[in-house]
């Protein structure tokens, strides 16, 4: 494996005393990756347990609405736990077995990770604790209870803004403080090498199956993968394997909250500059003096005031676009694809999908547009209600 | 002056604060304090939004500082007043964020400018270290390594290329007190004397005088954060003189661990 560089970016920020342990996962890694038995193991707990392959589903009635390029839908909203973060966890899951841990930390912003990382050890039998900002735990109650039935703690966070960056920097804490039987499922690719690479490697089946699908469905590429983008795990999934494929356009949605002219906002490349932190070097929303920037958006899962090394280096070789999505257009979205599609994405995915609404009118009928629905909406209906101005009693 | 020449007189007291807890003009009392109770150098925390190998006692100080608006300027030019009036090393300790975001070469400038001594980024390990430390090493601060209890056979290369000290974290997890230390700090502080003549100092977790006396014992040099900084947080503008009282009881505590090993 390279020195865990992307361009300028990633590297191994963190303290001396995680050192030994990143290495040691970074030599696991390069051992079972190859492994055959590794390999179908994880192909069966992905296929058998996970529900993979996930549907590529042509989204007829939003094409023909939009009347412009084709559109389908990467399904992954259908996956065991509702998101594509169990792809990941699976895996890493297993590569802790391997190594001999007995216990999983995890963060989680939304909660979609949390849940999948609690569904893994229960699966594995497994110790499982879960870091989550108490902000996230109120917009989220329903998947803490999840994880709670899982039988995972779940430890809310209150220090700084009590969200997604918090909720990281505690589980490095814990991590720091109990290393020899603990493995930290980070959930997202970014953090120190080698997680954005593991991470990416394992969410890259999405931009696989998508690029087999397709072919089979319409002998053809796609002409641009839309995602959501906080850290950028299920973007980078979707477009690993079309990055040698110049003739895909490669979008990321940023949350841009309030709109990024605004201090609510998470849009990292439309506002950050460049900066080291949660073990990485890369773009970060920071004041003058380095200071992380307290960020906002809907989305819990897209309220992260960074984005992964991998990304930040697509986004400086112009080789990804990335777009803002506002808190209003992504409402707008969630409420569009459930009416039209019947399908409910998370707020998250719902970001891709309002890019999308924006871009296919623009481009001819000929072309076609996959958009990764990384997760399912349920979740986030309460919020939306509430957003709306409806009170939902459960 | 140099880092070296904290440990030029016996065993050294090494403490911390985090500027601007709970303001620049009591940080500066402090610094004067401490060094009238005995420090022999004198770690500053330039405060961090996300300071993610701090415990709750300096997180807090950390957000302390912070919101009542501290920057990285303010705390140069707190420098600049005290260097006037004592000669005591002075080395930062702060996140990499920090200085990269202020441009690596300004902030060293700067710092060696005012006559800070080196800097500690306890977020930039051995395999990161090189764009800080070569940065340091241009405008002659020390850019200090540390050793934790999990580092084994990292300790020697990280010796080997160490300058100023060698920070040899006690335990594992994050900055705070702890009622035991179990880590065999002898054997960890022998490894790294075996690739460098640099003395060793001892922090994480370290409060009471029997704690610093039997950390003297192992090491060059003992670091102590946390205890000093809840003295803060508890006494705000008014912590001078207990922050004095207990230096106190630390430094007499290390003389006393001075004592050759044999008599021990």
């Amino acid at each position: 494996m390279p020195n865990g560089k992307f361009g300028s970016h990633g590297g191994q920020y963190v303290p001396e005393t995680l050192m030994n342990a990143l290495i040691e996962l970074e030599e696991a890694y390069c051992l079972y990756q190859n492994d055959p038995s590794f390999q179908t193991e994880l192909s069966h707990l992905l296929n058998d347990y996970a529900g993979r392959p996930s549907r590529l589903y042509f989204a007829k009635k939003m094409t023909e609405e939009l009347s412009g390029a084709k559109i389908y839908l990467k399904r992954e909203d259908l996956n065991h736990t509702g998101s594509h973060k169990i792809n990941n966890v699976l895996g890493q899951i297993l590569l802790a077995k391997k190594m001999g841990k007995t216990r999983v930390i995890a963060e989680t912003g939304a909660g979609q990770h949390g849940v999948a990382t609690a569904t893994a050890a229960a699966l594995m039998g497994m110790e499982c604790k879960i870091f989550m900002g108490e902000e996230d735990t109120r917009r989220q109650a329903l998947n803490v209870y999840k994880m709670r039935l899982l039988g995972a703690s779940v430890c809310p966070v209150t220090s700084g803004t009590a969200t997604l960056k918090d909720a990281v920097s505690e589980t490095m804490r814990e991590w720091t403080s109990r290393i020899a039987d603990t493995h930290y499922i980070l959930g997202s690719s970014m953090g120190p090498h080698p997680f954005p690479t593991i991470v990416r490697d394992f969410q890259s089946v999405i931009s696989k199956e998508i690029k087999a699908q397709l072919l089979s469905l319409e002998g053809k590429l796609p002409d641009a993968v839309i995602a959501c983008v906080g850290g950028g795990s299920n973007a980078i999934g979707a477009f690993y394997h079309f990055i040698e494929d110049p003739s895909v356009r490669l979008i990321g949605c940023e949350a841009a909250g309030r709109g990024v002219s605004t201090a609510e906002t998470a849009a990292t490349i439309a506002t950050g500059r460049l900066g080291i932190f949660h073990g990485m070097k890369s773009y970060f929303c920071q004041d003058d003096y380095g200071q992380i920037a307290p960020v906002y958006s809907i989305s819990a899962g897209l309220d992260y005031p960074g984005i992964g090394p991998e990304h930040a280096h697509l986004h400086d070789m112009g080789r990804a676009e990335y777009v803002s999505i506002t808190d209003d257009q992504a409402v707008d979205a969630f409420e569009y694809l459930s009416r039209t599609e019947g399908v409910i994405p998370a707020i998250e995915s719902a970001h891709a999908v309002a890019y999308a609404r924006v871009l296919a009118p623009t481009l001819p009928k000929d072309q076609i547009i996959v958009v990764n629905l990384s997760g399912r909406g349920d979740k986030d209906c309460a919020a939306i209600a509430r957003y709306r101005g409806e009170e939902i009693v459960e | 002056m140099s880092v070296k020449y904290a440990f030029d007189h016996g065993k050294a007291f090494v403490p911390f604060i985090t500027c601007g807890d709970p303001d620049l003009e009591t940080t500066e009392k402090l610094i004067f304090a401490l060094e009238r109770a005995g420090a022999d150098l004198i770690e500053l925390g330039i405060p961090f939004s996300d300071p993610t190998a701090e415990g709750p006692v300096i997180q807090s100080a950390n957000l302390r500082a912070l919101s009542c608006g501290v920057t990285t300027d303010q705390i140069f030019d707190m420098v600049r007043n005290v260097r006037k009036k004592t000669s005591i090393p002075l080395v930062f300790m702060t996140y990499a964020n920090v200085i990269f975001s202020y441009g690596t070469e300004r902030f060293c400038k700067t710092a060696s400018e005012i006559g800070m001594d080196g800097i500690i980024l306890p977020d930039v390990p051995w395999e990161e270290k090189e764009e800080f430390a070569s940065v340091c090493k241009q405008f002659g601060l020390d850019f200090i390594s540390l050793i934790a209890p999990t580092s084994q056979s990292r300790i020697s290369k990280i010796a080997a290329e160490a300058h100023g000290f060698i920070y040899c974290v006690s335990s594992l997890g994050v900055t705070g007190v702890r009622s035991a230390i179990t880590s065999d700090i002898g054997s960890m502080v022998k490894v790294a004397k075996q690739s460098s003549p640099l003395p060793v100092a001892v922090g994480f977790g370290i409060s009471t005088p029997e704690q610093a006396a039997q950390m003297a014992m192992h090491a060059d040099g003992v670091i102590i954060g946390s205890a000093i900084v809840s003295l803060i947080a508890q006494y705000g503008k008014q912590a001078v003189e207990p922050v004095y009282a207990y230096a106190r009881s630390i430094k007499s505590a290390i003389a006393e661990g001075s004592m050759p090993e044999s008599s021990v």
